[in-house]
């Protein structure tokens, strides 16, 4: 069994999804419900937790791609989270942190929303 | 068996279905035999990671995610060089229409394709590609232990 779990929070002004497991070609199609869910209800701005996350493939790494366009064309945004050096490796061999925010702690992804 | 009583030259073989689910335990099969053989955590993760998305690749591209076909996965050792073999009876492909992709320009773009393979040759020493007519294609990855 693949192991991957989502939880979502509010804050004040965003959601945060907490990511934990194992995030693959089968579990990614969860992370796009989720991003789906909070997409249709004009939920964008989306920090994600990746605290517990073990492991993350490029499906995974594909659903941000997927959503990070429509999410910024509504003036939000997906901040990432922290990561562990394993799975900061994957988003920085695809180059995304030319693209995303990824920040240490969930509190500094809040407050740059707060900022804005 | 215990690790060290494992018979470095032999052959280990795991045989799957092509559906997503499979993966764990691919990747558990790779890590466990890439451990055995002396890697430290940081490279068996590599290695895992390029043989879950070669797998990935398989399952979506060359079986179209028709999940009763079959894959199968060869750990092949010797003194220098750990190899994980897959080989499926799908669509074939040419890898060399498959652009690598301008990372700076695909992230960009929002363009996924190519990124499994592009993660997979930045993760490991080699990736060899042996697609023939007979609908039998095999993928080769290799870590060598220096």
């Amino acid at each position: 069994m693949s192991d991957f779990k989502i939880n979502f929070r509010e804050s004040a002004n965003a959601n945060i999804v907490d990511l934990k497991g194992y995030l693959d070609a089968h579990t990614a199609p969860e992370l796009e419900n989720a991003l789906q869910k909070l997409v249709n209800n004009k939920q964008y701005n989306i920090v994600v937790n990746c605290k517990n996350l073990s492991y993350i493939s490029s499906a995974g790494l594909g659903v941000f791609m997927a959503y990070i366009e429509e999410v910024r064309k509504n003036k939000g945004d997906i901040k990432l989270t922290n990561m562990s050096p394993k799975i900061f490796n994957v988003f920085d061999i695809l180059g995304f942190p030319l693209l995303y925010e990824i920040y240490n702690t969930e509190l500094e992804a809040l407050q740059k929303f707060t900022n804005h | 068996m215990s690790k060290s009583t494992k018979n470095i030259s032999k052959p280990l073989k795991l045989k799957i279905y092509s559906k997503t689910e499979s993966l764990v335990e691919v990747r558990n099969f790779v890590s466990e035999e890439a451990l055995n053989f002396g890697f430290d955590e940081e490279t068996v993760n590599k290695i895992v990671l390029a043989v879950d998305e070669a797998c990935t690749n398989i399952i979506e591209h060359a079986y179209k995610y028709v999940p009763d076909k079959i894959i199968e996965i060869e750990v092949r050792l010797n003194s220098e060089k750990f190899e994980v073999k897959l080989t499926d009876y799908g669509i074939s492909f040419d890898p060399r229409v498959v652009k690598t992709p301008n990372i700076k320009s695909s992230i960009m773009k929002y363009r996924k394709g190519g990124l499994g393979m592009y993660l997979m040759k930045s993760l490991v020493d080699k990736v060899e590609y042996n697609m023939n007519q007979n609908r039998r294609n095999t993928v080769r990855i290799i870590k060598y232990k220096n």
